[in-house]
């Protein structure tokens, strides 16, 4: 089963380059470029004062020791000091210097990828489970930061020592320089078709990784049906094969390594033994010096760690490169944007403050990422609410109600038809705009880890507490909040204190009314209240009802009461509108959906025909 | 009184453990830990260090190899003898299929043993978890407990992935070369030893002030995670209430956070690696002069001067990479004592010591009789829910409890399905406690449906076969025409192979607890507690399934809390609750008659209907 949010990993035909990915990482280093330069330099610095000391020794073996002069030991003395100090001054000043930058970095890039998935649209999250977002945000963008702080900087330095052993080695004699250098090639050769493979298996192995975390994360949350149903066992075996899939993976890649790193060890090594034997026959013809041969030799077994060395490096750069990928394919997408602002009438401007008119005009609905032979979930959809009336939207369980209210404050758009408001195409008003004449009470009540005032504060800009009292007590949440530990400071969510379904479902609905809202979005949001609750909180539901337009999505007759009309909601059309009585009388699918059940004097007798011991 | 304001009380007191991710864990256990983990493995981590020590003595022959050519093989060669230099190319040829041949072993050895290790781990957090009760997840938060298995097991995973190599390499070097410099000149060589003494003081300071920063930052880490998946799970009133902005800021708190003790561990290590260099630079700079002095005064040949110098760079050098290790050492640790203190965690229900088996079902039907005896339960240390509760159910009976919100009637069903256990009295199983029972033959016995319907990722099919795994399809069909899920279900793309994340596939509330429904269904328990398990299907779909649970129930025992008194209509017996007592007993009919509470309900709830 794949993931439909996981995105294939690129063929090896899409020419996809370390380097590229890497390079795509430059907006983000940018603010740190200079400091990360002077690491570098400051890195190479430290390598070269690294290979003065032999010199210093040398001399002293060379000079003062042999010439018998005691001060100039002094002297030699007092060198290798100060090199040693600077030394390590050179190390922890570059450790210094990108530190924080670097820590800021991954933190600018996390807080990048906050800001842009709270913006994508519904339908975006709709389809990414968390999990995949989540390793995305810590993982791979931890990775980003640990390739910037150490192998990017190593790259670097071993580059240039290579280099310059190269050119060392090439100068001293060409024809033996070349001879070590040659398993360069096969080197170079194996080494970008392991790029390339080694590139796949580290998206698969991320990508495996975010899955992974999906299902993890998934287990915890469902952990109530687990529990209740006591299927522990059956979801540890989803858990364990997404990480044995992780696992093997990682063993792919490890695979893959092994491989090149016994390439890297080796040929390193054969070039020291090639040019050792080639070097014996020209010292033993007197072709060479046995001096000159034993620089070469000392400078390919410094280069010989370096090369090594090399092979985790690139490594490492490879999974960044994917990580840089994977971030960027999220970063990548597009965030709507709003149309330019269109001057509003004029007439509006009486309106500012007071109830919406709001009208759904031949409203078409499909989600973006629908089949394209897949029917349409909202057809037709023509409506229109008064400012200050309360429309109830009554209909089947998946007949499209709550779509239909998610389109109001443009958390999806119509595919086809128009909502307006006051007159105004709600498409060309900016969702800000929008938004903050709309609220909604959500059927799954979100509470956020913040106070209860916090929680309600949400609903509206500037809240006063007075405003918060007034929304708790509209929705009956004074009472229960008083009890909290900490009244209206207690917090809640995730870590703190958890409520009943009612209990939030109360403080959504407070969240909702707060701000005094022009239009009122309410999805069943009474479902989860008992008998006596429902009936205080509709009581004080229909004060705030008088003052703003609403729409109600409604299952129970008692809420549709609340409303001054009705419109039924059928298979994506309206099918019907009138007021609660009317339907009730007129529309056998109304009834079907609103009528009492049977009443409840259930005759006993009827259940102790079947036998049991009441 | 709610049990979230007793739970709360209690959590006042150890909620700041909970809320700082401070819980306590036994001294040393995050080694103790990390050495259970690695014990199973010691085979394969032995034989990882013994492919590692041959790759790095192997990379050491190259040197003895030049020495032997230049002295021996180039004078055999002017004097027309080739054996010695074949020699040097057939060892050197080993030399190298050797040294690859390891370097190739250890790196797949390594990743085995690492990979083998993680997995133990993801194993025992994930199944500690999952036994740990609903009371620990409220508090701990599903955002770091992913936290946890992710990103905490991840830093382990750096440790055996750096940590080996420079462990070994690091060893091998130390004994090697300590033991050259002693052949070269015994005072010289423990004088370098003596310059061990600074350098692990080092060391022990760097470790101290590195694993304070690694605790915290392990925790700032974890709630870096917590957010973003609290910003994910709410995106829908995010972006409805634009609290986009307000998400960022709060957001950027809890990162930079984060940023500034990654920063600061940096740092702790940029600390370390100046101050040990400095201290080997002194040392080697000290040793030196006292050297050459020595030669000076001719207590000293020139030749082992030089080469005790030039190993006495290489001595420190390896050891001094060892701080990279700690490094990654203490951020392992850090992760292993936040994972051992989520190990150390008790689950609210124990697992009996000596299980107990509930004894065969009886012919006349698959319920069972439940009782609580003398219950009394409390949350935490807050006041109590259920002051004393006695009540029985009697085989295949279907009990409705109604109620206000917080009368106690989720906890009555908690305590009935084991998800906690009573503090005093027992929960009887056709007279066997459930305390005796093993969670296997508890959940075969009894199922519980809560109002939170969560849907996993997959398919339709998948989700219903959550109830039993491995059911085949014509079951899975069955149970949800019961439950009437068919309909819609029939109506996805694809049917029960419909991911429930496929493009254009949207799962209402509703539809959500009927998979639910047909998932407790597919269990086949003797035992079912719905607690709000229908609370957002509209009417005809209440109906329907009413008229299911009427079959399905048949026969079983059931416990159905609802605030919809429609449900009453399949209730053998009501049961009326207020302040964590029974207030009133009886078949619907006597309690309407009763003129009690239960008949104001009705009344009010007749009234709702019309």
């Amino acid at each position: 089963m794949r993931d439909p949010a996981t995105p294939l990993p690129p063929s090896p035909a899409d020419e996809r380059s370390t380097v590229r990915s890497l390079l795509r990482l430059r907006p983000y280093v940018r603010p740190v470029r200079l400091r990360l330069l002077l690491a570098t330099l400051l890195a190479t610095a430290a390598s070269c004062l690294g290979l003065v000391m032999p010199l210093v020794l040398k001399w002293m073996a060379d000079g003062p020791l042999t010439g018998g002069d005691p001060s100039g030991v002094w002297w030699g003395g007092l060198a290798l000091l100060l090199l040693g100090a600077a030394e390590a001054a050179v190390f922890g000043l570059r450790r210094r210097l990108v530190a924080r930058p670097l820590a800021e970095v991954e933190a600018t890039m996390r807080e990048a990828l906050h800001h842009h998935v709270q913006r994508l649209p519904l339908a975006f999250h709709d389809r990414w489970p968390s999990g995949q977002l989540l390793s995305r945000a810590t993982s791979d963008v931890g990775l980003i930061h640990v390739f910037l702080a150490l192998p990017l900087t190593f790259l670097v330095v071993n580059t240039v020592t290579l280099l310059v052993g190269c050119v060392v080695l090439l100068s001293q004699q060409w024809t033996l320089g070349l001879l070590t250098l040659a398993p360069a090639v096969p080197l170079l050769v194996v080494g970008s078709r392991f790029e390339a493979r080694y590139a796949l298996a580290s998206r698969r192995a991320q990508d495996r990784g975010g899955d992974l975390t999906t299902v993890v994360e998934e287990s915890v949350l469902g952990i109530r049906v687990l529990k209740g149903l006591g299927r522990h066992e059956a979801r540890e075996r989803v858990v364990l094969e997404a990480a044995r899939r992780v696992r093997a993976a990682e063993l792919g890649k490890a695979r893959l390594l092994a491989g090149a790193s016994a390439l890297f060890v080796a040929l390193p090594e054969s070039a020291v033994g090639l040019t050792l034997v080639a070097g014996a026959y020209q010292v033993a013809d007197g072709s060479l010096s046995p001096g000159t041969l034993l620089a070469f030799l000392a400078t390919a077994l410094v280069l010989r760690p370096v090369v090594e060395s090399m092979g985790s490096s690139l490594a490492l750069s490879h999974e960044a490169a994917t990580a840089v990928d994977r971030y960027l394919d999220v970063m990548a997408l597009p965030v709507p944007q709003d149309r330019a602002p269109v001057p509003a009438p004029t007439r509006r401007a009486a309106s500012e403050a007071g109830p919406v008119e709001l009208a759904f005009e031949n409203v078409e609905f499909q989600y973006p990422d629908a089949p394209p032979d897949a029917p349409a979930v909202l057809r037709g959809v023509t409506l229109c609410l008064a400012p200050g009336e309360t429309l109830a939207l009554v209909g089947a369980t998946g007949s499209g109600k709550t779509t239909l209210t998610a389109l109001v404050p443009r958390l999806y758009e119509p595919t086809a038809g128009r909502l307006t408001m006051d007159g105004r195409d709600i498409a060309a008003m900016t969702r800000a705009d929008l938004r903050g004449r709309v609220a909604v009470a959500f059927e799954d009540p979100a509470l956020f880890s913040a106070t209860v005032t916090e929680n309600v504060a949400m609903g509206a800009r500037n809240a006063t507490d007075a405003d918060i009292a007034r929304a708790l007590r509209v929705a009956r949440a004074d009472e229960f909040v008083r009890h909290l530990p900490d009244g209206t400071a207690t917090t809640l969510g995730e870590r703190g204190l958890t409520l009943s379904g009612g209990q939030r479902q109360r403080l959504a609905l407070a969240r909702a009314v707060v701000g005094r809202p022009r239009l009122l979005v309410l999805d069943d949001p009474l479902s989860a209240l008992d008998l006596h609750t429902e009936a205080a909180v509709e009581a004080a539901l229909r004060e705030v009802l008088g003052t703003t337009t609403a729409l109600l999505v409604a299952h129970r007759p008692s809420t549709v009461l609340l409303a001054d009309r009705v419109a039924l909601l059928s298979q994506g059309r309206i099918a019907a509108v009138g007021t609660h009585r009317e339907l009730l009388r007129t529309n056998a699918e109304y009834a079907r959906l609103m009528s009492a059940p049977a009443p409840l004097t259930v005759p006993t007798g009827e259940r102790a025909d079947g036998g049991r011991t009441s | 009184m709610t049990p979230s304001t007793t739970a709360a009380a209690g959590a006042s007191v150890a909620g700041d453990a909970f809320a700082q991710d401070a819980l306590p864990a036994p001294p040393g256990a995050s080694r103790a830990l990390l050495a259970s983990l690695l014990r199973p493995h010691r085979r394969r981590l032995t034989a990882t260090c013994l492919v590692l020590t041959l790759q790095r003595a192997l990379s050491q022959v190259g040197p003895l190899l030049v020495a032997y050519t230049i002295d021996r093989a180039v004078p055999a060669l002017r004097d027309g003898d080739h054996g010695p230099l074949l020699g040097v190319c057939l060892v050197y040829a080993l030399v190298v299929a050797g040294s690859a041949a390891s370097q190739y072993g250890y790196v797949r050895l390594s990743a085995r043993a690492g990979q083998d290790v993680l997995l133990d781990l993801l194993t025992r957090v994930f199944r500690h978890s999952q036994a740990l009760g609903l009371d620990f997840h409220e508090r701990y938060g599903s955002g770091r407990l992913t936290a946890r298995a992710t990103g905490d097991i991840g830093a382990l995973r750096g440790l055996l992935a750096k940590g080996l190599e420079d462990i070994v390499g690091a060893a091998l070097t130390t004994v090697c070369i300590t033991g050259l410099l002693l052949h070269l000149d015994r005072q010289l060589g423990l004088a370098a030893v003596t310059v061990g003494a600074p350098l692990y003081l080092t060391v022990r300071s760097f470790r101290r002030r590195a694993t304070r920063v690694h605790r915290d930052r392990s925790s700032a880490a974890a709630a870096v995670t917590g957010a973003l998946a609290e910003t994910l799970h709410h995106i829908r009133v995010v972006q409805a209430f634009r609290l986009e902005a307000a998400g960022d800021a709060s957001f950027r708190e809890i990162d930079r956070r984060h940023a500034r003790l990654s920063g600061d561990a940096t740092l702790e290590m940029g600390r370390y690696v100046t101050s040990s260099r400095l201290v080997a630079n002194t040392g080697i700079a000290v040793l030196a002069l006292w050297g050459a002095h020595r030669v000076a005064s001719g207590s000293l040949e020139l030749g082992a001067f030089t080469a005790a110098v030039l190993y006495l760079r290489r001595l420190y050098d390896d050891p001094l990479k060892l701080g990279g290790v700690l490094d990654a050492y203490q951020s392992a640790v850090a992760s292993l004592e936040k994972i051992a203190a989520l190990l150390a965690q008790r689950p609210s229900v124990s697992e009996p010591a000596a299980p107990a088996r509930l004894p065969a079902n009886s012919p006349a039907g698959r319920g069972r009789r439940a009782v609580l005896d003398g219950v009394t339960f409390a949350y935490g240390t807050g006041g109590e829910v259920l002051p004393r509760l006695d009540l029985s159910l009697a085989a295949g009976e279907t009990v409705a409890v109604v109620g206000a919100t917080g009368a106690g009637k989720s906890t009555l069903a908690g305590l009935l399905a084991r998800f906690h256990d009573p503090t005093h009295g027992r929960v009887l199983l056709d007279g066997v406690d459930l305390r005796h029972l093993a969670t296997a033959e508890l959940r075969r016995a009894v199922v519980m449906v809560t109002q939170d319907a969560f849907v996993f990722s997959g398919t339709v099919a998948e989700n219903i076969a959550v109830g039993r795994p491995g059911a085949d399809r014509a079951d899975i069909e069955r149970v949800a025409r019961a439950v009437g899920a068919h309909a819609f279900v029939s109506a996805l793309p694809e049917e029960y192979d419909t991911d429930v994340r496929a493009r254009g596939t949207r799962i209402s509330a509703g539809q959500r607890q009927l998979l639910a429904l047909a998932r407790a269904l597919l269990a086949d328990p003797d035992v079912v507690i719905l607690d709000e398990a229908t609370s957002s299907l509209d009417i005809p779909g209440e109906r329907l399934v009413q008229r299911a649970m009427r079959t399905v129930l048949e026969g079983r025992t059931a416990l159905v809390v609802a605030h919809r008194l429609s449900t009453l209509r399949i209730a053998d017996r009501v049961v009326v609750m207020d302040g964590g007592r029974v207030v009133e007993d009886g078949t619907p009919a006597e309690l309407i008659e009763r003129r009690g509470r239960f008949a104001d309900l009705h009344t009010a709830w007749r009234n709702s209907l019309t």
